[in-house]
């Protein structure tokens, strides 16, 4: 395919089908990592990291690259970039609703600046909506999760958390 | 020295302090006292690892001379790092874990703030990123020395023993650094009010005034230091370019 003939939107649009390989139910795109599409004589995403640490930064980079040659695009380029740093608040509404109906307290907006030592916050249970739930652990099975439990339905589930 | 150059050797210290903190946290991987903290501490030390990739790749391309966060990190020998002391005290128990932890992470915390609104745009960039990750850490940390200090008499006394014995490694955190760290008295007096304030939370008490131990900076290390450098490199210097 030539280069020229696809456009920017074109290609956000197919990135909206690379699933993150830690939480399939959301795309890289309601993540809100893919921060910007440029064509020239090739094309370049850049992507951004959402832990300096998160162990699935390349295989994403490879899943973008091979999403992309699907679709018949053979010169693609990924472009790291850090700024400005990613946090929970770039997940979008839909990625957020997906994660509520996959059993996943998706963060609250903004919640990364709490200071050091204050109360618990207010996380309601994604299965019931009952606002009475604890906290078991801040640390879940992957690292942007902590774990949490009802105690109105007493189910246990996870909580995006926030950065 | 050049501004680069100091710069370069900055970029690497803030790689080497990043490194050896995850170093230490992964040696106590299956150590930890129950299941969520394994997987904290896991995921901790994962961040701190990839805080150091991302300054060492920094420093290498600023060195000019073609080494990779590869090379910075396993083929320099003990006396080329240039960490804190603090980062690099082997490791006791639980609770002298969580004393480093806040003791250095208020620091770096406030470091990673000011180097975020600083000049060097992708030194700013990484801290921006890193700010992040420590916030959550320390607060981590900090509701454990609470729990701790405030908790049994037997876990209150082995906290304000860490405390006591991890004072001495924390006059080098401040020693100031002629290039970069202009705000290096104001971040002083901030870390003694925050680290002062979660003391008093824990119903811990200050330690005493007392003779700071330093050299971490000029490559002065202890001897526990050594194992730490020998076991990390040990698969590169014995297969020299390995991959995988």
């Amino acid at each position: 395919m030539v280069v020229t003939e696809i456009t920017r939107e074109q290609v956000f649009e197919w990135l909206r089908d690379v699933p993150d390989p830690e939480l399939p139910v959301l795309s890289i795109t309601d993540l809100g990592i893919v921060r910007d599409v440029t064509i020239d004589d090739h094309v370049c995403v850049a992507l951004s990291p959402t832990y300096s640490g998160c162990p699935a930064t390349e295989m994403i980079e490879q899943s973008v690259i091979a999403a992309l040659h699907d679709r018949g695009l053979d010169d693609v380029s990924i472009k790291r970039t850090l700024s400005p740093p990613w946090t929970t608040d770039w997940i979008s509404d839909e990625g957020r609703e997906k994660l509520l109906q996959y059993g996943i307290a998706p963060p609250e907006k903004g919640g990364g600046k709490r200071a050091l030592l204050d109360g618990m916050r207010v996380i309601a249970c994604p299965r019931c909506a009952s606002t009475d739930t604890e906290l078991i652990s801040e640390f879940g099975s992957t690292a942007c999760k902590a774990s949490y439990r009802c105690v109105a339905c007493l189910e246990p589930f996870e909580y995006f958390k926030c950065i | 020295m050049s501004n680069k150059e100091a710069l370069f050797s900055y970029v690497l210290r803030l790689g080497d302090n990043a490194l050896i903190t995850g170093q230490r946290m992964i040696e106590r991987v299956t150590g930890e006292p129950e299941l969520e903290e394994e997987l904290a501490n896991a995921n901790l030390a994962l961040d701190y690892i990839g805080q150091a990739r991302l300054f060492y790749s920094y420093a290498g391309e600023l060195e000019g001379k073609g080494r990779t966060e590869d090379d910075l990190a396993f083929l320099r020998d003990a006396q080329e790092f240039r960490n804190f002391l603090l980062v690099e005290q082997p490791n006791g128990h639980f609770g002298d874990s969580i004393v480093r932890q806040v003791l250095f992470e208020s620091f770096y915390l406030l470091q990673l703030q000011a180097l975020a609104s600083g000049d060097d745009q992708r030194l700013a960039e990484i801290a921006a990123r890193a700010e992040k990750e420590i916030r959550y850490h320390l607060r981590h940390a900090s509701k454990w020395l609470v729990r701790l200090g405030d908790g049994t008499e037997e876990s209150h006394g082995r906290v304000q023993h860490s405390l006591d014995e991890y004072w001495r490694f924390t006059g080098e955190l401040f020693e100031a650094d002629s290039f970069i760290d202009t705000t290096i008295e104001r971040l002083e007096s901030e870390w003694n009010r925050q680290v002062t304030a979660i003391i008093d939370e824990a119903t811990l008490s200050m330690p005493e005034e007392q003779r700071m131990d330093t050299g971490g900076r000029e490559g002065k290390h202890g001897e526990s230091f050594c194992f730490l450098i020998t076991e990390m490199q040990q698969l590169q210097r014995t297969y020299p370019g390995v991959t995988w």
